[in-house]
């Protein structure tokens, strides 16, 4: 892989894409040794600098690293000088001087990991910057898609909430639309963001908006819900958690207007009872914990390939 | 008692419809007279004079600029009046009106009289200030505007924020009929572009940053109309950006309103592309070196940036006289203000040594000639202030700008004498240069002279350029 930073997607291609997810196989297979550890990043730093609570991507991403024999540092905003006030672009400098070789950030601010890249000149690894990108979660959703049902391109996926605040969203309408999947958003219209005044030249790609969650899921191959946080009531965004529940739950019912083994997917954390029901989070078709597992795996890949290596051979 | 001769130049005055080679004669500070075709050179009284050959350059009027955040007092870490007023004259400007957006803010005559006094020991050029609309600028009691015309407030403006309450808009355009100066008005709904940080759109929708929509500044643009319509008043428009308040203000001067308007350089020929990193313009390639991450804090601006359509309809409503001024917005901020994740920037443009350059594109590229371009800084400007400014006709004060209309720079913003450093242009290549700035007679910048270096120059002398 020929680039210094991983922030989004926008700029990666299908090619690319498919090298990332060739190598997630190889570390899939070193996941399932006794001793699941390589020696490709022995030697090297990571700092892992989030400035944002999070259970899976932190722990995902430093897992990851420890797989790969990285020396991992983790910084959370509330713990560093972050708290007294030091500014994003001296906390890098601080931590270039003491020899980070690599920073997965997470920011509340979009594109602070632009910043970051500016300043370090190490790579960068975006683990989600405000609602702007979080191409890890594409990147572990899309090879959880081709896992389970065989391939990306041609798939009919459906993402489901609060797509205005999602980071989520965006990354994976790049990625998948990269891949040559049909999008489909659907939420209500003040939590989907303007997306008809068209022409610019920093457009998005092109997908379909739906706001009836039966039409948008119909012959869907997968369903992506994604977490309606409490603040869009207080926002006025929503006149009530209630009515979302009513008007755009992942319910049982709801998801069987899709096909027959469609996959059930979530970023999480989940809101269960809000976005998704406890059952459908549950059921069958549910890849939830899949994801999870597979973000160790994608996170070492994109580690890994960052460091220089450029097959999938381990 | 001195002279100066500007010679050889292309003179262009748009206040008097005049665009000819020849000489431009000043005596004691003010315009003597415009000599077509030149004076003869054997002349002994001419040998005697001092004189600045402007051959190949075109000499007009010096430029007036109607939105000028000099930052003093109160944040003399981003501008002062020193070095806001040696940019200015740098960019060919002879007149700035600055911004009580200051801390303390300009309300109050004690306030004004420390900037006029300020002025006056380290200013450059010609300084006039603005006094707020409201005490504090906090939109609820109006400043006492009939002492502070009369002790020089050029104009009124709580620019930076909006009226918000229409009663007290309502009673600031009332009481300017007594005083005569304009209201300006900084449109924008507070609550509709709250935390906003670019145009909302597609691309702001792809970067993930909250939008401020065309509509919060419709929206008060109509209200400002409205007002103005059924209570009289002078009322200026700043910074105009979106479409629609273009065409809302062209309708009201159609029905004879009290209004005028401007619009800065770089609404006019940058678009909310550039948050996105990417330098292109509505279809016409820019000239820059090296290419520009996204979220470059340096195009944070409010207003935003908005779209090709919004740029094009500026130019539309220059060309058209909806527009009557370029206005430069001059928002200096320091590196901290700047350096930093693009929802925590500061707001602004460094904008003064840029501007001429900047809307020169539009000249070459034929989307305006450049008698319109003059017009929109030097008698445009003027007469929505009622300034004696901006004109070559015999008697005026003798404020020239002479630039170059060809000549190819590079900006750098770490030469610039303004201490705002933040310009989304760093590094481009642009053609036009100013390089002689003359402020009643005297030369106050002069290209040549300063070996490269900005300078100020020694005041009340007339300098040989060449």
């Amino acid at each position: 892989m020929n680039r210094k930073d991983v922030l989004d997607l926008d700029d990666f291609s299908p090619e690319e894409i498919q090298l990332v997810f060739e190598t997630a196989d190889a570390m899939k297979e070193v996941l399932s040794r006794p001793i699941k550890k390589v020696p490709a990043l022995r030697g090297k730093t990571v700092v892992i600098l989030f400035y944002e609570t999070s259970t899976r991507t932190r722990v995902s991403f430093e897992l990851a690293a420890k797989n790969l024999s990285a020396d991992v540092v983790n910084i959370t905003a509330a713990t560093s000088a972050v708290a007294k006030g030091e500014s994003l672009v001296d906390t890098i400098r601080t931590l270039q001087a003491l020899g980070a070789d690599m920073i997965v950030i997470r920011h509340e601010q979009s594109g602070a990991p632009y910043l970051v890249a500016q300043h370090l000149s190490g790579s960068v690894l975006n683990a989600g910057d405000g609602w702007h990108a979080h191409p890890t979660q594409a990147l572990l959703d899309m090879y959880t898609m081709r896992e389970k049902l065989g391939r990306v391109a041609d798939l009919s996926v459906v993402i489901v909430g609060d797509i205005l605040h999602s980071r989520v969203a965006r990354s994976n309408v790049w990625g998948l639309s990269k891949m040559g999947a049909r999008v489909t958003l659907c939420g209500p219209p003040t939590l989907m963001p303007m997306l008809e005044k068209r022409g610019s030249i920093s457009d998005l790609p092109e997908v379909r908006v739906e706001y009836d969650i039966d039409r948008a899921l119909d012959g869907a191959d997968v369903v992506m819900g994604l977490r309606i946080q409490k603040e869009r009531q207080d926002g006025g965004l929503l006149p009530s958690l209630r009515e979302y529940v009513q008007l755009y739950q992942l319910t049982q019912e709801r998801i069987a207007r899709a096909k027959p083994g469609a996959l059930v997917m979530h970023p999480g954390p989940m809101n269960e009872g809000i976005e998704i029901a406890p059952d459908v989070a549950r059921c069958s078709q549910s890849v939830i914990e899949d994801q999870v597992s597979n973000g160790v795996a994608i996170r070492m890949a994109l580690l890994y390939l960052l460091a220089g290596y450029k097959g999938h051979q381990l | 008692m001195y002279e100066l001769i500007v010679k050889n130049g292309r003179i262009i005055d748009p206040s008097q419809d005049m665009d000819v080679v020849g000489d431009l004669l000043i005596r004691e500070g003010k315009i003597e007279s415009i000599v077509p075709g030149g004076l003869n050179d054997a002349r002994a009284d001419c040998e005697a004079r001092p004189s600045l050959d402007a051959s190949g350059s075109i000499v007009c009027p010096g430029f007036i600029d109607l939105h000028t955040h000099l930052r003093e007092p109160g944040y003399e870490e981003k501008e002062t009046i020193a070095t806001g007023t040696l940019a200015a004259a740098i960019g060919g400007f002879t007149t700035v009106c600055c911004m009580p957006n200051t801390n303390p803010a300009i309300d109050t005559l004690a306030t004004i009289d420390h900037v006029r006094r300020a002025a006056e020991a380290m200013a450059s050029i010609r300084v006039l200030p603005i006094a707020a609309i409201t005490k504090k600028r906090e939109g609820k009691e109006l400043t006492e505007m009939g002492e502070l015309a009369r002790a020089g407030a050029i104009a009124f403006s709580d620019d930076g924020r909006p009226v918000p309450n229409s009663r007290i808009m309502r009673y600031a355009l009332e009481y300017s009929r007594m005083h005569g100066r304009p209201i300006i008005s900084h449109c924008e709904d507070i609550e509709l572009a709250k935390d906003g940080v670019m145009n909302e759109s597609v691309v702001a929708v792809k970067l993930g940053l909250k939008g401020i929509p065309a509509a919060a500044e419709d929206i008060i643009v109509a209200r400002e109309i409205a007002l103005l319509e059924a209570f009289g008043g002078r009322l200026h428009i700043a910074h105009v950006s979106s479409t629609g308040a273009v065409e809302m203000i062209r309708r009201a001067k159609e029905k004879g309103l009290a209004l005028t308007a401007e619009a800065t350089p770089h609404h006019l020929t940058l678009t909310e592309d550039w948050v996105a990193g990417q330098r292109g313009n509505w279809g016409l390639e820019f000239p820059y070196l090296g290419a520009m991450a996204p979220y470059n804090t340096d195009t944070k601006v409010n207003p935003p940036l908005r779209a090709a359509a919004d740029a094009r309809a500026l130019i539309q409503g220059l060309v058209d006289g909806t527009i009557d001024a370029v206005a430069t917005d001059h928002a200096p901020h320091t590196i901290v203000d700047k350096q930093c994740e693009y929802d925590q920037a500061e707001f602004g443009i460094s904008g003064l040594e840029t501007a001429l350059a900047s809307l020169m594109i539009l000249v070459h590229r034929g989307e305006i000639d450049a008698n319109l371009l003059v017009r929109k800084l030097t008698i445009g400007p003027a007469r929505v202030m009622d300034l004696p400014f901006g004109t070559f006709k015999k008697g005026a004060p003798a404020d020239v700008a002479i630039f170059n209309p060809d000549e190819e720079w590079t900006v750098e913003p770490g030469r610039f004498a303004s201490k705002g450093k933040n310009t989304p242009l760093a590094g481009m290549r642009l053609r036009g240069k100013v390089v002689c700035t003359i402020v009643a007679g005297k030369v106050v910048y002069g290209e040549r002279a300063r070996g490269g270096m900005a300078t100020r120059l020694e005041t009340g002398q007339a300098v040989n350029v060449q």
